[in-house]
């Protein structure tokens, strides 16, 4: 099985920007799909009139969710990723055009020989694919990369796992 | 009556870091949550699609490692219950503590261990970090605070773990 591996990876490269179209579905089907059953992620009133919001927006698990998949279609299904950090900052609405930009930050080797590309992650929301760009979400990603053709790094377990980011709990 | 800096009443201290609301899912994971997550987002990642590559790499099925919170989101509804069934239990409780009807989640870092399976049933207990004292931004005025959430599966063996920031908050008034 092919894929990216850590020697493909270079610090400073840009990753493929994915942008997608929000619609009412893409906030209620993620909502549900995450078992998110919270008002303002499908109720037009309650998120405006009780969030002093424009409409119903993307819930936090499934903005996690399209974050991975922005990541692993990058990676391929050997990336295993270790940890995401990410923070809301604006929302995102139906009616967005959400785009998803990256950058590596950073590659290296752990003390176990498993292989890491640090990411930073930007989603911007455009209202009606026009105008400004309105920064949604940022993240900071961490993710094991195959370091040659035998290696997986999801065959690792216990001690030979160490997702998190170096200095962080 | 406060303790802190951060103007915290006592019996809000003396929660941080204390392990509360252990809880047991009562339902085990589901390879069709994991599908309608990949159906929303678009995703088709052949290791959740294919169970071929899922068995080469990661010895058979798992779920979306960020779909770790949702396998112990309460049902909307269950018999027996009463009222709304909310997760992060600890978050509501500091909403009703500090008279703040309005929250939203600002940083989330989760952090995958072990790999979640269909069938797994996972476990979580809720540990407060720390509250903030009274702030102001634009939403209004209230607390920040750090929720941690450890899951493990019926085997002990960790799986995750996600750290919350919320910011509950008071609306300014026109």
């Amino acid at each position: 099985m092919g894929g990216l591996q850590l020697s493909g990876v270079n610090e400073g490269a840009a990753l493929p920007e994915l942008t997608v179209e929000v619609t009412p579905t893409t906030v209620v089907l993620g909502a549900l799909a995450s078992r998110d059953w919270r008002p303002m992620h499908h109720d037009h009133r309650f998120a405006t009139e009780r969030n002093g919001v424009r409409d119903i927006f993307l819930n936090t698990p499934n903005q996690a969710a399209w974050i991975e998949r922005y990541i692993t279609d990058w990676t391929g299904p050997r990336g295993r990723l270790g940890q995401m950090t990410f923070r809301m900052r604006d929302s995102v609405f139906p009616g967005d055009a959400m785009t998803f930009t990256g950058r590596i930050t950073e590659v290296a080797s752990d003390d176990t020989g498993c292989g890491w590309a640090s990411l930073e992650i930007t989603v911007t929301a455009r209202e009606g694919g026009e105008g400004e760009p309105r920064i949604a979400t940022t993240c900071s990603a961490r993710v094991a990369v195959p370091v040659d053709d035998d290696d997986n790094p999801w065959s690792r377990r216990g001690e030979n796992w160490k997702p998190s980011t170096p200095g962080s709990k | 009556m406060t303790s802190d800096p951060a103007g915290l009443p006592e019996d809000v201290v003396a929660l941080i870091g204390q392990r509360q609301y252990p809880q047991t899912a009562t339902f085990a994971v589901e390879r069709s949550f994991t599908d309608n997550t990949l159906a929303a987002t678009g995703n088709g990642n052949p290791l959740y699609w294919d169970e071929g590559v899922a068995d080469e790499l990661t010895g058979g099925m798992t779920a979306l490692p960020t779909t770790l919170s949702l396998w112990m989101r309460p049902h909307y509804w269950e018999p027996g219950a009463e009222g709304e069934q909310v997760a992060l239990k600890v978050h509501f409780d500091l909403k009703e503590r500090f008279g703040l009807p309005e929250a939203v989640m600002t940083d989330n870092t989760l952090t995958f261990h072990d790999p979640v399976r269909p069938g797994d049933v996972i476990s979580h207990a809720q540990v407060l970090r720390s509250v903030s004292g009274p702030k102001t931004t634009k939403l209004g005025a209230g607390r920040f605070w750090v929720i941690d959430i450890e899951y493990r599966n019926q085997d002990d063996d960790l799986v995750g773990v996600e750290s919350y920031t919320g910011f509950g908050y008071r609306r300014e008034e026109a």
